[in-house]
């Protein structure tokens, strides 16, 4: 199940473009890997991320891994929900699961980022 | 078992370990049969002297132990097991760090306990380095109230870490003579180049005094750093808690808690913080939850910020830990219940007060003006001298101040002593007499020769 | 639930009625306190609870009765050396000559037990082929943080600060990267070679000037002698750095290998896995460090010193400037130590020799009766050491059963799981130790158990994946642990009732 109009990371997170802001989450092979997610750690609203450098954690029960920005910009805003309710990640990764939201500096880096097939593709060799 | 796999030999099975590498024959005793080894280890122990009058603390406390503590301690299912790895059968190990957690809760008035540290001084060392990670600073200023040990620790934790430790002096005169000098906390916290992390004070401090503690954390707070408290867990019985003089984390020595002294060990390091600080907690963390079936049961976890997982980004890289210690203190505590609790702490009290109000009458005056619980310094002329005087004649007259602490002003000639509630009153006649007479040889002529 | 069985226990604080407990102590003095300034005086009590003995005692026997231990069954945990613990070492530990001894009395009063620490000094020095050993680190991650704080301290000595990497294979304990991070410095980890082993070239490409040190397990984490090592330490010290040995697998060495004739700069010792000190369901342990001549320098303070004349003595403050400092309070976990010795003087030299071929002739045992049982995948099929690595991978393709439902499985049958999913390196694994104090009935026994498993995963494999069926309790919701964390119990607000003064 990988949604067609999101582009991926070969870290496993996604991103959709609307505008110049950009919405960022974990794909659900990314949440099946880590198995019950119990906590995430993500930056303030207004901190600057850069593309393929990490921006948050995400850990479950027996596991922990970094979260990397696909896109480079300014967080405008994080799912509040997720400190009380984790598990969304694993339920909803693509909808109530996401993470942050970017203001998008550069829209080219878009075209560095694997488009469905690509990253169905990989998730498959894996 | 050598002819199933096929072998004549078990040199075979270690065929895989090159020739250049193998090693020398080991070149020791041969074995010895158990009744042996008995007669040997009790001779050794023998050499000890474990039967003077004691009046030495210094961070490691002489206290009753109910029997009842041992015999439980020495049941097979808890100090043959390893950490709880399979929690459905390890539940008797997981609700007893369940119970302990909340044990020391109630004692430091703070929510989050771990499971064990080593001891006082790494437990400390621990705080001092949540502070860092929580502010994201590197810089700790620590009284030099603080137990030597435990600096010391600090200095090499911090060393390794690039983090820097600064002293906050203790105050030179006056009634506060021998506290942490406050004017000079606020100083350090309010450089604004380099701002602190945390402040790390002790209470009571390594002589026995009582220190502003809620002052300094007002201090602290104001220049946004974190503030530790280093505690003493039996004096928690009577003092204020951590939890209500607003420290932020609470580190320790528990050998207090019905751990025999041991020569140094295994003893139990007590780390307790503030739910916020919960993700910055080295250490085991065990929870209540349910099993599948709904019953109550207890499990690791928050495991994602131990090393087994987090490697090179862990909290920590501890992983053995003092799981059995934790069970002493918390059997001892509930032995004693917090009545009995709260007369180990009013016993020790009054039996230091009678230790200074004897001392003071045969000449033997405090170092310091300030308030104590159950240990105080001593002014004592050739302090070394009689201290070895008295060992003499059957009397550990505590700590000489100018061999634990020699940069210390004021303190050269200074003993740091004190008592507990086993601490009888015959013992206390007997320093006071015995003091009297190694003062008089030791500032003799004929003494000092 | 038979009546004689396990019984869950409400906590204790549930099981407190206000004016319970009995006198242990004397009654305090009447104003013992008065002088305490109120400002520092506790307001409310702490809540404790309040029980009369024998609530207290049965509170914790029918606890310690929901544990699995050492002294009720197999305990195969691999890299943990679960052996047997010998009673009289907990004899020894508590005599009152050991027990009563303060870690500030002078040297004097304390020779019984500074000679046995210096004692033990020398039988570590010997087994570990090294220079000299702290008996200080309180457990095997302790030491760690020891070693590489010298090492770091040795290059700092020659001026060479900036060697900031420690090269670590990715199939070592977690402690060795933490520890590395704990020290200032960077952890490099460097993938094992196909048949598990170190990968010389990858850990020769990464080998530099900025190189501070290497930690390496040997016997590793998969039980098998690193063979590369010789050339490996030679690699290390052609480019000045160190060489640390992570010395949790002593247990498989002893009188075969010493690291410190093979080259190795420094190691620490667990006693509590080699050298039989209890475990105590997750500590006390003790991390001896040993080291050669290059660190001995730079060990920490205090180290027992022994004069021209049989007297011993603590090293003083400031007696030896190189060194790195304190790493704990006072000496060390005597206790522990003294339980490790009484076990190192029972064994003597040859008692060790046969600990290691017993423990490594165990594990080949259990080893092929797995292999011969054609269910479990061993990754590696030759000789190993103490401890071996088996994996349920065709078992989970073929049935979905997994390596962690065989070990609860396990404990249905009144077996300890193995080390389960480590290392990370190999697919479902089960890291099997099961050391030398079992008998071959046990071994057998723990055999049956897996083969019979294997087979139940096939015709009944819900059984397998829904156990345990006969543990206290079953499994348990870990995520909700982690989610909502409920870290202490809650007792009412605490107030002193009336006590006669």
């Amino acid at each position: 199940m990988v949604p067609a109009d999101l582009r991926y990371t070969k870290d496993h997170e996604w991103v959709r473009v609307d505008g110049d802001v950009a919405t960022i989450g974990v794909s659900d092979f990314a949440a099946n890997q880590l198995g019950d997610v119990v906590f995430v750690d993500l930056p303030k609203a207004g901190t600057k991320v850069e593309q393929f450098s990490t921006f948050g954690v995400v850990e479950s029960v027996k596991a922990v891994s970094d979260l990397y920005a696909p896109l480079s910009g300014e967080v405008t805003e994080v799912n509040a929900d997720l400190a009380s309710k984790p598990e969304l990640v694993n339920s909803d990764p693509y909808g109530d699961g996401w993470m942050i939201k970017v203001r998008v500096g550069d829209a080219g880096q878009v075209e560095g980022l694997l488009d469905a097939a690509a990253y169905e593709k990989l998730t498959a060799q894996a | 078992m050598l002819a199933s796999l096929g072998m004549k030999s078990v040199d075979e099975l270690f065929a895989d370990i090159p020739e250049a590498l193998r090693s020398s024959p080991l070149r020791l005793d041969p074995p010895e049969s158990e009744q042996v080894l008995m007669g040997r280890l009790a001779g050794l122990a023998g050499r000890n002297r474990v039967d003077l009058a004691s009046f030495l603390g210094a961070g490691a406390y002489r206290h009753f132990s109910p029997p009842m503590v041992d015999q439980i301690l020495l049941r097979g299912e808890w100090y043959t097991a390893y950490t709880p790895y399979q929690p459905e059968v390890s539940q008797g190990t997981l609700q007893s760090i369940y119970e302990y957690e909340s044990l020391i809760a109630e004692l430091v008035g703070l929510d989050v306990v771990s499971a064990s540290h080593y001891d006082g001084a790494a437990a400390t060392a621990e705080a001092a380095l949540m502070t860092c990670r929580a502010t994201q600073r590197g810089r700790v200023l620590v009284s030099r109230a603080v137990h030597p040990h435990y600096r010391a620790v600090l200095q090499t934790y911090f060393g390794g870490a690039g983090l820097e430790v600064e002293d906050v002096p203790l105050v030179a005169e006056g009634p506060a003579t021998g506290t942490t000098d406050l004017a000079d906390l606020e100083r350090r916290l309010a450089d604004d180049e380099q701002p602190a992390a945390g402040v790390v004070l002790p209470q009571p401090s390594f002589y026995g005094l009582l220190e502003p503690m809620a002052e300094a954390a007002r201090l602290t707070h104001a220049a946004g750093a974190l503030f530790v408290a280093v505690i003493e867990p039996v004096s928690l019985a009577v003092l204020a808690p951590p939890g209500a003089y607003g420290a932020d984390i609470a580190a320790g020595e528990g050998q207090a808690l019905g751990i025999p002294p041991q020569y140094g060990g295994p003893y139990l390091g007590i780390l307790a913080c503030t739910d916020s600080l919960v993700r910055q907690i080295p250490g085991r963390l065990v929870g209540m939850t349910t099993d599948i079936d709904g019953k109550r049961a207890y499990v690791m976890t928050l495991q994602a910020r131990e090393q087994h997982i987090r490697r090179e980004k862990a909290a920590s890289n501890i992983c053995t830990n003092q799981t059995l210690l934790a069970l002493a203190a918390s059997v001892w505590l509930a032995s004693l219940g917090p009545h009995g609790l709260r007369d180990v702490a009013a016993l020790g009290a009054a039996k230091a007060a009678e230790l200074e109000a004897a001392l003071a009458a045969v000449g033997v005056a405090r170092a310091h003006e300030g308030a104590y619980l159950n240990e105080f310094a001593i002014q004592v002329p050739n302090a070394p001298a009689v201290h070895r005087e008295l060992l003499a004649r059957g009397i550990l007259a505590g700590l000489v101040l100018a061999d634990a602490v020699p940069d210390e002003p004021g303190l050269a000639d200074a003993l740091l002593v004190c008592a507990t509630e086993v601490t009888t009153s015959d013992e206390i006649a007997a320093f006071a007499r015995e003091i009297q007479a190694a003062l008089a040889l030791t500032t003799s002529p004929v003494g000092a020769a | 639930m038979s009546a004689s069985g396990p019984r869950l226990q409400p906590t204790i604080f549930e099981l407190s009625k206000p004016g319970r407990g009995s006198d242990k102590v004397p009654h305090p003095p009447h104003g013992a306190l008065d002088r305490l300034p109120a400002e520092h005086r506790r307001e409310h009590p702490a809540a404790l609870p309040q029980l009369n003995e024998p609530e207290a005692v049965r509170h914790y026997v029918n606890l310690s009765q929901l544990n699995h231990a050492v002294d009720t069954g197999f305990y195969p945990l691999g890299s943990c050396t679960m052996k047997w613990n010998p009673k009289v070492n907990e004899w020894a530990a508590r005599l009152p000559g050991f027990a009563q001894l303060h870690p500030m009395a002078p040297d004097d009063v304390a020779q019984g037990t500074l000679q046995l620490l210096w004692e033990l000094e020398q039988i570590l020095i010997e087994v570990s082929g090294m220079s000299a050993v702290t008996l200080q680190p309180a457990a095997g991650a302790h030491g760690e943080l020891t070693g590489i704080l010298m090492i770091r301290a040795y290059h700092a000595s020659r001026g060479e600060t900036n060697r900031t990497d420690v090269l670590v294979p990715d199939s070592a304990h977690g402690t060795n990267p933490a520890t590395a991070t704990m020290a200032g410095l960077r952890t490099v980890s460097i993938r094992a070679a196909a048949d598990g082993g170190i990968d010389l070239e990858a850990f020769k490409a990464a080998l530099g000037p900025q190189t501070a040190a290497v930690m390496i397990t040997n016997p590793s984490t998969m039980g098998l002698f690193e063979s590369r090592v010789g050339e490996l330490l030679e690699a290390v010290h052609a480019v000045g750095a160190m060489a640390y040995m992570d010395g949790a697998n002593l247990n498989a060495i002893l009188g075969r290998f010493k690291p410190g004739e093979a080259g190795f700069d420094v190691m620490h010792i667990n006693t509590h896995k080699t050298f039989s000190t209890p475990h105590g369901g997750g500590g006390p342990g003790a991390g001896p460090a040993a080291v050669g001549d290059k660190l001995e320098p730079f060990l920490p303070v205090p180290r027992v010193l022994r004069d021209g004349e049989g007297r011993y003595r603590l090293e003083r403050a400031g007696e030896r400037p190189a060194s790195i400092g304190r790493m704990r309070s006072f000496v060390g976990s005597t206790g522990v130590l003294v339980r490790a010795y009484a076990y190192l003087r029972t064994h003597g030299a040859s008692g060790l020799a046969e600990i290691t071929d017993d423990a490594v002739l165990a594990a080949n045992y259990l080893k092929e009766r797995l292999a011969g049982s054609g269910l479990y995948d061993i990754p590696f099929p030759g000789v190993c050491k103490h401890e071996f690595i088996a994996s349920a991978s065709s078992i989970k393709r073929k049935t979905g059963v997994r390596t962690l439902d065989i070990a609860k499985r396990l404990l249905d049958h009144g077996f300890h799981a193995p080390t389960v999913y480590f290392p990370l390196t190999v697919d479902e694994a089960m890291l099997i130790e099961p050391t030398e104090t079992e008998s071959i009935e046990t071994l057998d026994a723990f055999a049956d158990a897996l083969i019979e498993i294997a087979r139940e995963a096939e015709s009944d494999p819900e059984t397998v994946t829904s156990a345990p069926h006969t543990a206290p309790v079953r499994r348990l919701d870990e995520a909700g642990a982690a989610r909502n964390p409920n870290l202490r119990w809650r007792p009412a607000v605490g107030d002193w009732t009336p006590c006669p003064d």
